[in-house]
């Protein structure tokens, strides 16, 4: 026999009971046959010696009933009922299986009935939807992939590749009529391009020396570049030449740095040297002719 | 003199012990079998003075014999770089292949690039995205004409897609998004062309940029594709510039270029200007990224049931580094 309250005065509110979980506010019961997960007087499973839960089996929901009179058989004390796939129909076996039960667990068998076939309805439908899939990342392999993207970006040199490509395309002719600079070689290097024959190499030779002699009065505003540029070792030597008189103007102002910094340190070093210095006297001789003394005789 | 056995001590006469024997000819035994730490390392770093000694005189007397003969020298060795290193790749496209020519003129570009469709792009981002993502895809959309942004209101892309079809849009570009950060690209070429995941890395928004000029016009750009030499190289680079429409606009002076090294794809979008027909000067505008293949698919968006040209496996990869597959 079953002393419910007896049970209840032990676990629920004295000693210890597995099922609790104590949190701030509320008491919950984990046992798995519990309808409201509350750790109550009128749900505690262990405590009612009359009691009744809804519970889900793979899509499929059951009423679970327990007989108190088979309490020394744990295994077979809940005896369950399969409840129909459609809801209404369902909830007609739950009272007819619960007739004369306390209305409580009449009420609370329905209420879990009707929670599990959302949840159930929602899931069906997420299959349905797009599902997100979670690739894991390797941390060993982004980092060497992030190095070698560097070491790949160092190598490609992207502004050289791009600017050269565009040269390329403007002196392939894609371009056009847009561009015109006015250059005799440029001219000439296309129609070269056209022939593309030796002779014109020769040409095209021949006349940058011409050119190179030549004296060609430019105005100022149109910069030298367009006509030097045509005699490629004037850039490299115009390049070399500027980076000579950058190099000359740095070395001399570093000169003047020192200088300055010496002609600072000088005179405190000269002194302190001097006073240093053990020096030596010397006498001068002066060979002069004495003033000549006039004998003045009285 | 007192013999205190101090480690001073102890390395003095170490010192004077193996002079005579390591300094002119490298030992008999291993440097790895002494099992004295502090001998061994000694051992060791007499060894490396020794190679770096010798290596020194080698090319001081390289140099010597250079500026000797001045002009008949040799011509300098070319170092060894991972791209001259690269193990030939059989699919390697020669440029007069007709096999190739015949393919490129029947496969699903052809008729873009016959002139007969213009590009439509379509340009969306997965569920939820963050500001970052949604500020890079609004660059992209200045970047790539006739691009528009739509708010991906967590629609599946299989529906979309006809949709797309239906209204005559020639790209559907999907940015993923991880972190709050783009980190993935879904490109798909829409009546039934082949799809192309990328792997998105270091994007640089606009503000990000230094030195960066002003927004980009409305002109078309140039497109400038390098590198791309495999045949697969090669199918990818067409994906790329079908982006763009088949004529430039020369006048805008923009160009977008898609630059693959060593199977990373750098996306850069500079102005140019001509200062003479030798020098051009670039200025970058707009958004930077890179990106890396992660797989080519054969129809449209169909991540279970597609056709897959090429996946890239992992392991294949790492084998060997001199190996690309773009």
């Amino acid at each position: 026999m079953q002393h419910d309250d007896v049970i209840w005065d032990i676990i629920g509110n004295r000693q210890f009971c597995s099922f609790k979980v104590k949190t701030k506010g509320q008491n919950f019961c984990r046992n798995e046959f519990n309808v409201t997960g509350l750790c109550n007087r009128s749900a505690c499973p262990l405590s009612n010696s009359q009691y009744a839960t809804v519970r889900e089996e793979k899509g499929q929901c059951f009423l679970y009933m327990k007989v108190i009179e088979r309490a020394a058989f744990p295994a077979k004390m809940w005896e369950k009922v399969k409840l129909s796939r459609n809801y209404e129909r369902a909830l007609e076996q739950i009272d007819e299986n619960l007739i004369y039960w306390p209305r409580f667990l009449r009420h609370k068998c329905k209420q879990r009935f009707t929670k599990i076939t959302q949840y159930l309805i929602r899931m069906r439908r997420l299959v349905l939807k797009r599902q997100r899939k979670l690739v894991p990342l390797s941390r060993k392999v982004e980092s060497r992939e992030k190095r070698k993207e560097e070491k790949a970006l160092i190598a490609a040199q992207l502004d050289n590749a791009i600017e050269k490509e565009l040269l390329e395309r403007l002196k392939q002719g894609t371009y056009g009529d847009i561009y015109n600079f006015p250059s005799h070689a440029f001219d000439r290097a296309l129609e070269q391009q056209d022939e593309e024959s030796e002779s014109g190499e020769e040409e095209e030779e021949e006349e940058d020396e011409e050119d190179v002699g030549k004296r060609e009065f430019v105005a100022e505003d149109e910069v030298d570049e367009s006509d030097l540029s045509d005699f490629e070792d004037m850039n490299k030597l115009r390049t070399s030449s500027d980076e000579e008189e950058q190099e000359d103007s740095s070395e001399e102002e570093e000169e003047e740095m020192q200088v300055k910094r010496s002609k600072g340190k000088s005179p405190a070093n000269g002194a302190a040297a001097r006073k240093k210095r053990a020096y030596v006297e010397i006498e001068y001789e002066q060979e002069t002719e004495p003033a000549p003394k006039s004998r003045v005789t009285l | 003199s007192l013999e205190v056995s101090h480690p001073i001590n102890e390395y003095r006469q170490k010192e004077t012990k193996m002079e005579p024997e390591a300094s002119s000819f490298p030992p008999t035994f291993s440097v790895s079998e002494i099992k004295n730490k502090q001998r061994r390392h000694l051992m060791f770093m007499k060894l490396k003075q020794e190679k770096r000694k010798q290596k020194m005189q080698l090319k001081k007397k390289k140099k010597k014999e250079r500026e000797a003969l001045g002009d008949k020298a040799p011509p300098k060795e070319v170092p060894k770089t991972i791209e001259n290193q690269r193990v030939y790749d059989e699919t390697t496209v020669d440029p007069e292949d007709e096999e190739v020519a015949f393919d490129e003129g029947t496969d699903e570009f052809s008729a873009y690039f016959n002139g007969l469709t213009n590009p439509q792009v379509l340009i969306t981002t997965s569920d939820r995205p963050r500001g970052r993502t949604m500020r890079f895809c609004r660059q992209l959309a200045t970047v790539i004409p006739n691009a528009h942004v739509y708010y991906r209101k967590g629609l599946a892309l299989k529906r979309i897609i006809p949709q797309c079809v239906a209204r005559n849009f020639t790209y559907l570009m999907v940015v993923n998004e991880d972190r709050q950060v783009p980190n993935g690209l879904v490109l798909c070429h829409l009546p039934d062309g082949p799809t192309a995941h990328f792997k998105v890395s270091n994007v640089r928004l606009r503000k990000e940029i230094k030195r960066r000029g002003k927004d980009p016009t409305e002109h078309s750009p140039e497109v400038i594709l390098n590198n791309f030499s495999t045949r697969l190289g090669h199918s990818i680079g067409r994906l790329f510039a079908a982006l763009f429409p088949q004529d430039p606009q020369f006048v805008g002076r923009q160009v977008a270029t898609f630059h693959n090294q060593r199977d990373f794809i750098f996306f850069r979008f500079h102005r140019y200007i001509f200062k003479n027909e030798k020098k051009v000067g670039i200025q970058e505008l707009g958004p930077r990224f890179t990106l890396k293949l992660r797989s080519l698919q054969k129809g449209t968006f169909d991540s279970k049931f597609g056709e897959y040209e090429w996946v890239l496996k992992r392991h294949e990869m790492d084998a060997c580094r001199r190996k690309f597959q773009l």
